[in-house]
């Protein structure tokens, strides 16, 4: 991909999240008080509002919540990548968050669809978490 | 019980367009100064009676419009004493009539002013990309989602999975919507359209195509509210404000609690008939925030128009359009007329003007109350008003 593409502002909350992504790991918060997993990262967990929160290395397994296909790109950056995937990913252990999915046929994907994360590095700062159809 | 403090709109004005951008020349806070003093002496009223300043937009951002009532207040020169710049998006002007009407209610304002102005199709500034991606959005726009076009089109396609929902039936809207238009002089596209249009126009963020989409214009509009017992001594014909309602669930579309489900305009929409004490079939003229088809047809089963799912039924056979069971959107919508960025302040005129009665060819004949329901963000907010002619 270009690195001409937005980079995440990467700040106090989402930071182990953006380091464990470069290590190849899927890290989250965890809720010390509720148990339940969270995403985006948080200071505050949003279910309980308690600030015991610690990252957890999750499955990276999951399935296709919703998606589209951008048949126009999201700006010139994005311009060679069309059609393109953004997909919103419910993982297995309930958050949703949004990614791209890798492949070469977007008419394949399909809400339900098993998915798998897979790490595809930007810039040395920032790699991202994509999923993969399984 | 009817009350002198009760609010009535009285007053209304918006800018004349041609080809989608403004007629007059004059800057973005020229243009809304020119709605703001058309809408006061509509009322018969002066901008100096102006107490209650509310405003939103996208303009001087960043700079002077992050204060936007301050700089709107300083280019009129007036000194408001209550004052409300409520940024949730386009439902922002339906949330402004509620707090106008509290504030009114309360005796904290005798007289409000909503004012919006934009001139992004001049500017040609629509697109939202390019801003860093700061807070949660670090976790949507490095994917290339398209905005706002992607999160709508996320919504839709689990509305279709959960509910059997058909790109038919989101065109159904477009088309009747065009058939509004088709009756109003000032709507920017007057065209024909057929499903089959809507159909094979561009996919931009699938299952949307370009005609599921808003139009992208220039627009400025302005509302005066003051109180019922004010409003005997003017000399335009009064609409009451009855009822009002807001909430809002998320920014970042993946935040969005059920993409299928548009929990802001239940809430917001319940609460609102409910003050009223109106039910779904005392509205005799709906006008419902349309930036993408999706968003109307989420908003009729979110309301109680219809059941949860059964949205792609309800519009069906045209059910919507002029001479339909449904009037809705009749001055041609952020479809066909309109769409300055922040559409709600353009529902509220048209159910006025409706209320009125003064929308030759596409009057709703008899209209006596309307529902609004503004949609602000990537389905974010809601804000519901209940208007009833007085
Ligand atoms: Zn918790």
């Amino acid at each position: 991909m270009s690195t001409e593409e937005p980079l995440p502002v990467i700040d106090h909350d989402s930071a182990p999240y953006w380091e464990a992504a470069r290590e190849g790991r899927l890290d989250i918060p965890l809720c010390g008080d509720c148990g339940k997993h969270h995403f985006y990262p948080r200071s505050v967990c949003p279910y309980c509002h308690s600030d015991k929160l610690g990252f957890d290395t999750v499955s990276g397994r999951g399935e296709v919540h919703t998606f589209t296909i951008a048949r126009r790109p999201a700006g010139p950056t994005f311009a060679d990548d069309v059609p393109y995937v953004v997909a919103l990913i419910e993982l297995e252990e309930g958050p949703r968050m949004m990614s791209r999915i890798q492949t070469d046929d977007p008419e394949k994907v399909h809400i339900g669809a098993k998915v798998e994360v897979t790490f595809v590095k930007a810039t040395d700062e920032v790699t991202f978490p994509y999923f993969k159809i399984i | 019980m009817k009350n002198g403090r009760d609010p009535v709109i009285v007053g209304i004005a918006d800018a004349p367009l041609k080809d989608g951008k403004f007629v007059t020349n004059a800057s973005v806070l020229g243009h809304a100064a020119l709605v703001a003093k058309a809408a006061v002496e509509e009322a018969g009223l002066k901008l100096s009676d102006v107490d209650g300043l509310l405003t939103a937009g996208m303009w001087g951002i960043p700079g002077p419009g992050q204060l936007a009532t301050v700089t709107l207040g300083e280019y009129l020169n007036i000194m408001p004493t209550f004052v409300d710049g409520t940024n949730i998006g386009g439902s922002a002007f339906e949330a402004h009539v509620a707090h106008a009407a509290m504030a009114l209610r309360e005796g904290y304002c005798e007289v409000a002013l909503i004012v919006y102005s934009s001139d992004q199709k001049s500017l040609r500034s629509r697109n939202l990309g390019g801003r860093p991606s700061v807070l949660s959005m670090q976790h949507e726009t490095p994917y290339g989602m398209p905005t706002p076009v992607g999160g709508y089109a996320m919504a839709a396609q689990r509305h279709m999975h959960e509910y059997g929902t058909t790109s038919e039936n989101l065109a159904e809207i477009a088309v009747a919507t065009r058939k509004w238009a088709q009756l109003n002089p000032e709507a920017t596209r007057r065209d024909p359209l057929s499903i089959d249009d809507v159909l094979s126009s561009t996919m931009i963020s699938e299952p949307l195509h370009l005609l599921d989409c808003c139009l992208v214009t220039d627009g400025a509009g302005a509302i005066v509210i003051t109180t019922a017992e004010r409003a005997r001594d003017l000399k335009s014909k009064p609409v009451a404000v009855k009822g009002y309602g807001e909430a809002h669930t998320h920014w970042a579309i993946g935040e969005m609690p059920d993409l299928a489900r548009l929990l802001p305009a239940q809430k917001a929409g319940e609460r609102a008939m409910k003050m009223a004490g109106v039910s779904h079939s005392d509205i005799d003229v709906v006008e419902i925030y349309d930036s993408f088809t999706i968003t109307v047809l989420l908003s009729l089963e979110a309301l109680g128009f219809c059941k949860i799912g059964e949205g792609g039924d309800f519009v069906s056979g045209q059910r919507t359009a002029p001479g339909g069971r449904f009037p809705m959107n009749t001055s041609g919508g952020g479809l066909s007329a309109l769409h300055p960025g922040m559409f709600g302040m353009f529902l509220l005129i048209e159910a006025v003007r409706q209320l009125r009665g003064d929308c030759g060819e596409r009057q709703v004949k008899g209209a006596e109350i309307a529902l609004v329901h503004g949609t602000g963000g990537t389905l974010s907010s809601g804000a519901t008003v209940i208007l009833q002619k007085d």
